[in-house]
Parts: structure tokens; C-alpha cells; sequence
């Protein structure tokens, strides 16, 4: 008897979704995506994330932005399946050579206007693994990228930050 | 701890007795010029080396499945042949690299061929490719389902996709960075992976950390099976589309991150152990986070214990699905939920017990059953376990020092660490104070081929089920 209890709980206690946090500097931003992203994106986004050799903390923290404490999609922000539905592609790891091809690819079937945003330490510069046999160094190397998050991993503050700051007014 | 030196004669004879379930297999790897086998029985780990002079070695994968990918990695990786092996195909090198084994004798790249999936025939089979970017926010990885209409007839994995060269940044490293470094093999396995470095570390440089470190270490090693369970079981229910279970769990789960973060200043705990310690001792307000975190968990967890048992069309997806049968995680070795869930009652930490554990009172659950329903129960089990083992560690967490320095030593030396997915193994061998050769054996080496058993005869659409009960590494086994 346990799910009636639960919805109960739902109806009387009050949510468990915290305020955002504010957006991100947007001169932390290149200054054509700034002039451009609110205007052509609007307020609602599609994401497409690619693990490009994270060792997966990336992707436990993204996923937590979906837990009820961050509730992404409240901003209009949701994850999609398929680069065709997506307007950003969210990327993490030291792009290894063997998942180049791979994030060309999606990055290819991405149609625009696009948005890229490295996200942790390993896809900003390659990390620890910058200078290895098996890695391309960071996704700039790779593809274009907009926006940059930093973090090993970085919080979901830290994302949600980040992310905000795509549809921010100005 | 050192190696022991083998000729191909002994080397055969420890395989022999490997097949014959003398032995456990632990891990297989590869050196410059020279392979590495380490064995267990009866709570003792003994590494062997055998010297390829020739750049050929006599194949364990021929006797044991298990060594199969091992020995295709190796192969790929130093340019030594598995003699006699069945399956010769690449396993991480996918045509990619600048040159072909990066670790051995380099030989010029050849380029990307296409890749030889195992055939199967009959009428009416189709294929269905899938990855290596799935349609989740999960790790990259290629599956080739060839199924008969709705019913898988057979499964193949491709892995490789996340091979960053992590064990060839170590060698030659700093002990500090190669500890970072190891800490990212399976972000998910942070603390396991950091521990049995730290570990195999210490025994090889022939120190042990402070009595009050070893609890920490427990401590934030619970926490982390905590986390990653709620979150595993969350996961599972939102495969089968029962989404309430999923942000009931995954609100638990972010409550165990922040607990961690307020006790050991990091949500995932990353770099806070490190070889002769921790980083950072725990504070009266870190401890009280933690004990703040278990009452909020004891008084809400049995509620989605009853609603996972009483939600009929939940069990009705988890129940005999992906079942895995005894003889097979045993003859592959698989620990962790996979093995417990299908009656291996195999635990890191209860056969070959490390501080603190083994002055803990714990139980290792198991169940005969091996299907999704099984693995969330014995997550279920490992939760009650965890919390009853933290609450035993912050009463008992004796007072002293939290570090001390690993001297400037040579030495070889390998652990093995109870992870919330299994055993973790970990082996160095350290030069004047740096890390000389590392490797790191994640459990699911030995789990991703029970996946592919596992989901055979089941629905294609119960794959995510079946795959999210095993919750494999990617990025542990690609490295």
C-alpha cells in the first residue's frame, strides 16, 4: 500500500525542486553565440548528449539534473534520443580516437542552427588523458564548440548554470 | 609481493588448473614482452609472468572464456599472439590509432576494417545495430542484436569506443597523479578503484594506512554502493516504464551525493583517497550529514521496497527475465550483483578481507534465481548492508592520524576491492617513489559476457532491463 501513501505525500508536502541557480556569465560566452542563441533557439531546448571517453562521472551528474531536485525540464530544457531532434549537443570525454568518427557523425546529423558545449575538464582540454595515443585532446579539437563547463565532474549546479545561460534574456 | 616467474610448461599447468576450478581467474595483462596471469585460491592472489620472446604466448581464452577479450585486448594492445586462441578479432584497437600496438613493438596503422560480427543463420533473422551513441545518457558501446522477430537469437558487444590509454598514462607518473588517473577509470567505481590503487600501492611500498583512514575509506566506499544502488534500482523500474520508482530513488541518491559532498567535500568523493590514507579528515558536521542521510533513508526506503514488491505489472517485467544460470557466472568468474543474484556468493571483502571489513559483522546476500528480479534484490539486500556497516563505522571510527607518506620505494605490489558492480583488482609495480606499470581490472570484464547469455531467447524491448540489471562499465573495461 505504498504508491497511495507516496501520491499523498506528492499532493501534501511541498516539492523537492530547488530554485535555479542564476545564469552563467554571458560573456563567458563567444560573442556571435551570445547575439544569437536566445534569438534563434527561443526559451526551449533539445539536448542530444555524447560521451566521447568520459569515465561516466560526466554522465552520472547530467543525469542528475533530471532527479526531482534539479527537474530540468521545468525550463524547457529535455534530453532527446537522436541528434535530429536536437538543437545542442551536450559532449564529455577527451574525444577518443575510436569515438571521433562517432561525434562527427552525430555532430553531422545535428541540423542547424547548433549549439556544442564541452562539458569537464576532459572534453575542455583532454584532462588527464591530454597527450595520450588514444585520445584527440578535447572536443574544440573535434568540432566547434560554444560554450565551455567546467568541473571533474562538473556539479548539476554547475550544468544547470551553464545551460541557463543558452536561453538567459538579454 | 612479487611476481612469479613462469615458463610456458607452469604457465600451461596454471591454466589447466584454471579450467578445472582449482584456481579462480583474476586478471589477465599484458607487459612489454611478457604477460601477466593472476590467479586465486583459498584467499591468496599469486601473479605469474611469462616472458614472449617470440611475441607468442600459449592462450588461456582457449580453455577459459573469460580470458577470451583479455587475451584480444592484450593482443591489441603489445602485439602479443595468443597461441591456439579461437578468436583472433581486434578488441580495442578499431583501426583508429596512429600506429597499431601502442604498448608493444609499434608496428604502422593498417586502417579501419570492417568488423567480423558472429554469424547466425536461419530463416527470417534480421539485424539490429545499435550504438556506438545510444539514445540515453549512458557510455558508448556497440550491440549487434540478430533476432527473430521480437525474440533475440544473439547478442554481440563491440566495446572499445572509450579506450583513453589510462594504464599507459599511469606508467611513469607520479604516484599522486596516477592515483587521480586510476580514480577515472569507471567515474561510477571512483572510491573502489582509488582504494585498491591506494592498496596495492601500500603493498608495495610495504606500509599500511592509519587504523582511522582504513574506516574512512569503508565509510565512503558504502556511500558509494549506497548511491549507486538507489540509483541502479531507480534506473531498472524506469526501464519497465515505472518512472515513479525512478525519481523516488534517484531523490535518494542525490541525498547520498550531497551527504558526501558535505563529509568529504566531493558528490562522487573523487581524489579523496589517496596511497597511505585519505585526503581529508571527517569532520563532527560531516559525520552528522551522514547520520542525517541514514535516518532520512531508513524512513524512506522501505517504502519503495513495498512498492517495487507489491506493483504486480512491475514484476511482471523483472520476474524471468534475463536469467543467468549458475554454472555460467561461475565458470566466468563474475562477482558483484551479476554473480550474487545467480547463487556466486563471491564478496572482495569477505574473501579476502581488507580493513575494516574485516572486523565488520556483514552479510553477503544471494539468490539462485539470476534474472532482473534477483539483481534488484540483492542491490535491495547490499543497501541494508551498507547502512548497517556505516552506522558501525561512525560508531567505531577510532581517533589518530588520517595519512602517512608512502616512502620512496621499489616494490611490487596488488589489491583487490569490493566495488558496488565487484571485485576491482589492482597491481603496480613503483620505482624510487613513481608509478613504474599499473593495471586495473574492472569487474565487468567478467559480467558483459553474461549480458550477452543472459538477454538470448528474451524480447529485444527487455534488452534496456536486462542491460541496466547488469549496469556494466564501459569506460572500466575500455580504459
Amino acid at each position: 500500500m505504498s504508491m497511495p501513501r507516496l501520491f499523498a505525500e506528492a499532493f501534501l508536502k511541498a516539492p523537492l525542486t530547488e530554485a535555479p541557480p542564476a545564469p552563467g556569465d554571458l560573456t563567458a560566452l563567444g560573442a556571435e553565440f551570445a547575439a544569437t542563441a536566445r534569438k534563434r533557439l527561443g526559451r526551449s531546448l533539445s539536448i542530444r548528449q555524447v560521451d566521447a571517453g568520459s569515465c561516466n562521472a560526466c554522465e552520472l551528474e547530467i543525469h542528475a539534473l533530471n532527479n526531482p531536485y534539479y527537474d530540468l525540464e521545468r525550463f524547457g530544457l529535455r534530453f532527446v534520443a537522436s541528434p535530429r531532434h536536437a538543437d545542442v549537443l551536450l559532449v564529455t570525454g577527451p574525444v577518443t580516437l575510436n569515438m571521433r568518427q562517432a561525434l562527427e557523425r552525430t555532430y553531422a546529423a545535428t541540423p542547424g542552427p547548433k549549439w556544442v558545449i564541452a562539458a569537464g575538464v576532459c572534453a575542455i582540454n583532454g584532462g588527464v588523458f591530454a597527450g595520450g595515443y588514444a585520445c584527440a585532446g578535447g572536443v574544440a579539437d573535434v568540432i566547434p564548440v560554444d560554450v565551455r563547463i567546467a568541473g571533474c565532474p562538473p556539479t548539476p549546479t554547475a550544468l544547470l548554470r551553464g545551460l541557463l545561460t543558452l536561453i538567459a534574456e538579454r | 609481493m612479487t611476481t612469479i616467474n613462469v615458463n610456458p610448461d607452469e604457465w600451461r599447468r596454471a591454466v589447466d588448473r584454471l579450467a578445472s576450478g582449482e584456481l579462480d581467474l583474476v586478471a589477465l595483462w599484458g607487459e612489454p614482452g611478457a604477460v601477466c596471469l593472476a590467479t586465486a585460491a583459498a584467499g591468496k592472489i599469486d601473479v605469474l609472468a611469462l616472458s614472449c620472446p617470440a611475441g607468442v604466448f600459449p592462450s588461456v581464452g582457449a580453455q577459459i572464456p573469460a580470458a577470451i577479450r583479455l587475451e584480444r585486448a592484450i593482443a591489441d594492445l603489445y602485439g602479443l599472439t595468443p597461441y591456439r586462441a579461437k578468436d583472433r578479432r581486434p578488441w580495442l584497437d578499431h583501426g583508429r590509432w596512429p600506429c597499431r600496438h601502442p604498448l608493444g613493438p609499434k608496428k604502422p596503422a593498417d586502417g579501419a576494417r570492417p568488423y567480423a560480427f558472429l554469424p547466425a543463420e536461419g530463416e527470417g533473422l534480421h539485424q539490429i545495430p545499435v550504438g556506438p551513441v545510444h539514445a540515453g545518457i549512458i557510455e558508448p558501446g556497440h550491440f549487434r542484436f540478430i533476432a527473430s522477430g521480437e525474440t533475440v537469437v544473439r547478442l554481440e558487444e563491440r566495446l572499445g569506443y572509450l579506450h583513453r590509454g589510462l594504464e599507459a598514462r599511469m606508467a611513469g607518473a607520479p604516484i599522486a597523479a596516477a592515483a587521480r588517473l586510476a580514480g577515472r577509470a569507471s567515474g561510477d567505481s571512483t572510491v573502489a578503484y582509488a582504494i585498491a590503487f591506494a592498496r596495492a600501492v601500500e603493498a608495495a611500498s610495504g606500509i599500511e594506512a592509519p587504523p582511522r583512514a582504513h574506516c574512512l575509506r569503508a565509510l565512503m566506499a558504502e556511500l558509494e554502493r549506497l548511491a549507486n544502488h538507489l540509483g541502479d534500482i531507480g534506473a531498472i523500474c524506469n526501464d519497465a516504464s515505472f518512472v515513479l520508482m525512478q525519481a523516488q530513488c534517484a531523490s535518494l541518491r542525490e541525498l547520498v551525493l550531497r551527504a558526501s559532498d558535505a563529509a568529504f567535500g566531493h558528490r562522487l568523493m573523487m581524489d579523496r583517497v589517496l596511497p597511505g590514507g585519505v585526503t581529508a579528515d571527517l569532520t563532527e558536521a560531516g559525520a552528522e550529514a551522514i547520520s542525517t542521510l541514514l535516518l532520512l533513508i531508513r524512513a524512506r526506503f522501505p517504502l519503495l521496497v513495498d512498492l517495487y514488491d507489491d506493483t504486480a505489472s512491475l514484476q511482471d517485467r523483472t520476474v524471468g527475465t534475463g536469467v543467468v544460470r549458475t554454472t555460467l557466472v561461475k565458470q566466468f568468474g563474475a562477482g558483484g550483483f551479476v554473480g550474487r543474484a545467480s547463487g556466486r556468493a563471491f564478496d572482495a571483502r569477505k574473501a579476502f578481507p581488507y580493513p575494516p571489513y574485516d572486523a565488520l559483522a556483514f552479510e553477503v546476500p544471494t539468490r539462485e534465481e539470476g534474472d532482473v528480479n534477483a539483481r534488484v534484490w540483492i542491490r535491495i539486500e547490499e543497501i541494508r548492508q551498507s547502512l548497517a556497516l556505516i552506522d558501525l563505522i561512525l560508531k567505531g571510527l577510532p581517533e589518530g592520524e588520517v595519512r602517512t607518506s608512502p616512502p620512496a620505494h621499489s616494490g611490487e605490489g596488488h589489491a583487490l576491492v569490493e566495488g558496488f558492480r565487484g571485485d576491482v583488482f589492482a597491481w603496480v609495480t613503483i620505482r624510487d617513489g613513481a608509478i613504474d606499470r599499473a593495471h586495473l581490472r574492472d569487474p565487468s570484464w567478467f559480467q558483459w559476457p553474461l549480458l550477452e547469455a543472459a538477454i538470448e531467447g528474451n524480447i529485444v524491448a527487455d534488452f534496456p532491463l536486462c542491460n541496466k540489471s547488469f549496469n556494466c562499465s564501459y569506460a572500466g573495461v575500455d580504459l
